[in-house]
Formats: structure tokens, sequence, C-alpha cells
């Protein structure tokens, strides 16, 4: 479904990628660990066609997303994905209807009252009926991602791409925000990849996890591999030792 | 080693400045191409000429009134001294027309709806709204800098030309009514000395005012940096680069349009 292929970026004289390769299997959903400042979040961007690898390559489906060169090729790609922010980007001059109708009338151009059951309904499944015309700032984070969610479920994309699911959150929080991914990866049956530095909370919503380390995927299998891996560095950042091959900066 | 080093320092900063004015171009070519490839939003246009246009037209007529006002006390005073005190109304009106209403027009919605339109772009920025619209396939630069660029272009003449009305009608309440002159005398002699070169010298001028205004204040917001400070930064910068942008590309058309409509 989504294949990455030696990809390498820097920005400057950082190298923050080198030579990742990574496949994500259909149907399932794929964790990208790390320490920050691995590159996670710049590996997101390079999926969506945000930013441009310096070389390498990544296809999603049959389609490469780094040979689009123009910005009507990428954004035909992009019709695939559906994207969860890590602060869930929520438009804030919009309710939060207009931000969960916003794909269906600016990509898809429905009429207003042609996307008006689709929101009800997505607003419906995901409890967000009754915050739909406050704006942005008046819902708590916890319910800005749900909204953020129902933004990036609502054209009903076949690969969803989650960036730090529950930065900022308390405990209670983040754990709503792992059961509504679990229950909408139940009823959408999505792709996806969840970007997260939180372990092993990130596990609950993944079927195979890899691991990003100095620019390179150091192991990658399922959540099971990665806790029983001997690599010192994976070690060292399951159990959140200060001591070891991973250096603070 | 010295004559090394500045001259590695000079040509890092024609590179600089070159690579910097080639992007703020590639920018505002996009916009441009971006205006003529569907899907066309006009309400997006209309909502920005009214945060950018009537918002801003009540400080417009505050300082169009003063504006006008000062200049019939200025210009009485002194062509009295020649005794040509009837020709303040001509003074006031083509002070304001020529010059005075495009420039202290754009300087003041550069100030008022600049700064937003910078700190409102450099905010959906650092916020990944920018990057969420592009995820969606909705092209910011069609999206949000068009309708932007647009509102600027068409609200900076109409701001202009109710300046100008309102900075008239400053300078006659001051004229007449305080300094004693002749109504007739003041709108017959303005009505004889402003020809429609000077409207249309003092339209044009407003029309590239409101491309600068929209082309500063977005490519500053666009490009902004990371976090509060980088708003900032590119808030100040915006209001600083296309103040006095449009000082300077005043002095250039005023002598090209002089010289144009004055053959």
């Amino acid at each position: 479904m989504i294949s990455i292929r030696d990809v390498y970026k820097s920005f400057g004289s950082q190298c923050v990628l080198r030579g990742v390769s990574l496949d994500i299997e259909p149907g399932k959903t794929t964790a990208i660990v790390g320490p920050s400042g691995v590159g996670k979040s710049v590996l997101l961007k390079l999926i969506m066609g945000i930013m441009t690898p310096d070389s390498g390559s990544i296809f999603v489906g049959d389609r490469s997303i780094t040979d689009a060169h123009s910005e009507g090729m990428k954004n035909s790609i992009r019709q695939e994905l559906g994207v969860l922010f890590q602060s869930a980007a929520l438009f804030d001059s919009l309710t939060i209807y207009e931000n969960i109708a916003f794909s269906l009338r600016e990509r898809l151009h429905r009429s207003a009252r042609g996307a008006h059951s689709a929101v009800l309904e997505m607003a419906e499944s995901l409890s967000l009926m009754p915050y739909l015309h406050r704006f942005p700032e008046q819902v708590s984070i916890g319910i800005r991602k749900r909204v953020g969610m129902a933004r990036a479920l609502i054209t009903e994309p076949s690969i969803l791409l989650i960036d730090e699911p529950n930065t900022g959150l308390d405990p209670l929080d983040g754990q709503e925000v792992y059961d509504l991914i679990n229950a909408c990866k139940n009823r959408w049956g999505f792709t996806g990849i969840v970007i997260s530095h939180e372990l092993p909370e990130v596990f609950q919503v993944s079927d195979r996890v890899a691991m990003i380390l100095g620019g390179e995927i150091v192991m990658e299998g399922t959540p099971e591999d990665l806790i029983s891996s001997p690599h010192p560095a994976v070690q060292q950042f399951l159990n959140g030792r200060t001591d070891g091959p991973i250096k603070i900066q | 080693m010295n004559i090394v080093r500045t001259t590695e320092q000079f040509g890092s900063f024609v590179i600089e400045t070159t690579e910097r004015w080639g992007k703020s171009c590639i920018f505002l070519v996009r916009i441009l191409s971006a205006l003529f490839r569907p899907p066309f939003r006009p309400y997006l246009y209309f909502q920005q000429v009214l945060q950018i246009g009537v918002n801003s037209s009540l400080v417009i007529g505050l300082i169009g009134l003063f504006t006008g006002a000062v200049l019939a006390v200025q210009g009485e005073y002194t062509l009295s001294k020649f005794g040509a005190n009837a020709y303040t109304g001509p003074a006031v009106a083509l002070s304001l027309i020529r010059e005075l209403g495009p420039v202290l027009t754009a300087l003041m919605v550069i100030g008022r709806a600049g700064s937003a339109v910078t700190a409102e772009v450099g905010i959906m920025r650092i916020t990944e709204q920018i990057d969420a619209l592009r995820s969606m396939a909705v092209d910011p630069i069609r999206y949000l800098m068009a309708p932007r660029l647009v509102a600027g272009v068409i609200a900076m003449p109409l701001l202009c030309g109710m300046f100008n009305v309102v900075g008239i009608f400053g300078g006659y309440i001051v004229a007449v009514g305080l300094l004693g002159l002749s109504s007739g005398t003041f709108m017959s002699q303005i009505e004889s000395a402003v020809g429609l070169v000077d409207v249309y010298s003092g339209f044009i001028k407003a029309v590239v005012f409101g491309l600068i205004f929209g082309w500063v204040s977005c490519y500053k917001g666009y490009t902004c940096g990371f976090g509060a400070q980088g708003v900032n930064k590119a808030t100040t910068q915006s209001v600083v680069t296309a103040s006095v942008a449009v000082l300077i590309v005043d002095y250039f058309l005023t002598s090209v349009l002089t010289r144009v409509f004055m053959q």
C-alpha cells in the first residue's frame, strides 16, 4: 500500500533521514516510533508530498508521490490520504461543522446540502453533535482531535496518517483517542501510519512497529518483536533509560 | 584576508538577496496564475474585501478628514503669503488625489490589514493549517493567497477614493468654515484645476500599492519562521517592507505618470 524506498532527507548540513526503507501493509496499522527529533514527522510529510526527499521514492499504492512534479499530480495521490495532525490543525476561522465539511466542499466540490447529511452522520458517529456550531478554540484538545479525525475520515480515505495522537492530552483523553482510532479502524478499515514516541501505549493501535533512530529504521516487526528485541537502543527507549546508545540532545 | 572575507560576505549577500527576490517573484506568479484556474471561490474574495476594505474604512475616513483639514490650514497659510489663498481648494484636492490619498491610504491599510494578513497566514503556517490544506488536496496559494491579493487590489483604490472625498470635505470645512474662504471659490477652483488625468494617476498608484500590500503581506506570512517569534518577525518585516516599497515605488510611478499624462 505504501512503500518507502531508500529515502534521504537533509536540512542544511543536518541529515535527518538516511536511506529509510519501509513497507506499510494494506489494512494494517504501522506505528513509527522513536525519540523526539529523529525525523518521524518529516517522514510523514514526505508521504503526504508536503516535503520532497533528497533522494529515494515513496509509493502510495502504485503511484510515486516523489515523482509527482506538479501539485495537481500530488493532489490526485492525496485523495487517498487522510491526516490527523499533532495539534489537529483545525481551521480556527471555521466552526466544527465547517471544519468537518471542509474536504467535501473544497476538495470534492459538494454542495452545502450534499455535504450536510455526511457531516451529520460523521458527527453522530464520533459524538460531536453538541459541538458542531462551536469554534475550535471553544472546545477541549480532546474534542479537537476527534474533529480532526472526523475531518480526515469524511472523504473515506484508504490511508490514514496520524501524527502524535496523544500529544498534549492527559492519560484519560489520550486513551480516548486510542479507543477512537481503533473504533474508526474497525468501521472504516483504513491502512494506518501512526507516528508516536509513547510506548507501550501506541501498541494498542498498531499491528506493526518500526523504530527510527539516527535517521535509519533500526527495527521493524510486530509490537512483540519490538519488546523482545535485543537491540540496546530499542531496550533503552522502551525502558526510558537515559544511559545507552541514544544520546539526549 | 580582509578583502577575501569582504568579497565573500558581499557575494553571499548578493546571492541571498537574489534568491529571496526570486522566491518572492515566483510566489507572486503562482498567485497570479492561480487566479485563472478553477475552482473559483468568489465568496472567499468577498470575505477578504470585507476584511481588508470595509473594516479599514473607518480609520481611512478619519485619517482622510484630518489630512484634508491640515492641508487646508497649511495651504491657506502658504498661499496667502502670495495673495493666492483662493487656490487653497486645488492645493488640497491635487495634493490628496495625486499623492497623499494613495500613499497615506496604502500606509494605513498596510499597518492595519497587512500586519493582520501576515499574522493570520503565519499562524496558519506554524499551526500546520496550511499543511492540512495541502494534505486535503486544497492549494493554499489558490485558497488563501489569491483572495487576499485580489482584495488588496480591489480595496485599495476604493479606500483611496474615499480618503480623497473625505479629505476634500475636511479641507472644505476648515477653509470655508474656519478660515473664511468662499464656498464657491473653493469648489470652482477645484473643478477647474483637477482633471481626469489626476484621478487616473492616483487610481493607478492605488492599484499598484494594493498589489504590493497583498504580495508582501501574504509572502511574509507564508514564509514565516517557527513559533511566536517567527510570526512577530514576519509581521514586522511585512509592515516595514511594504511601507518602504510603497514609498520607493511611489517616486518612480510619479515620475513615469507625470511624464505620460502631462505630454
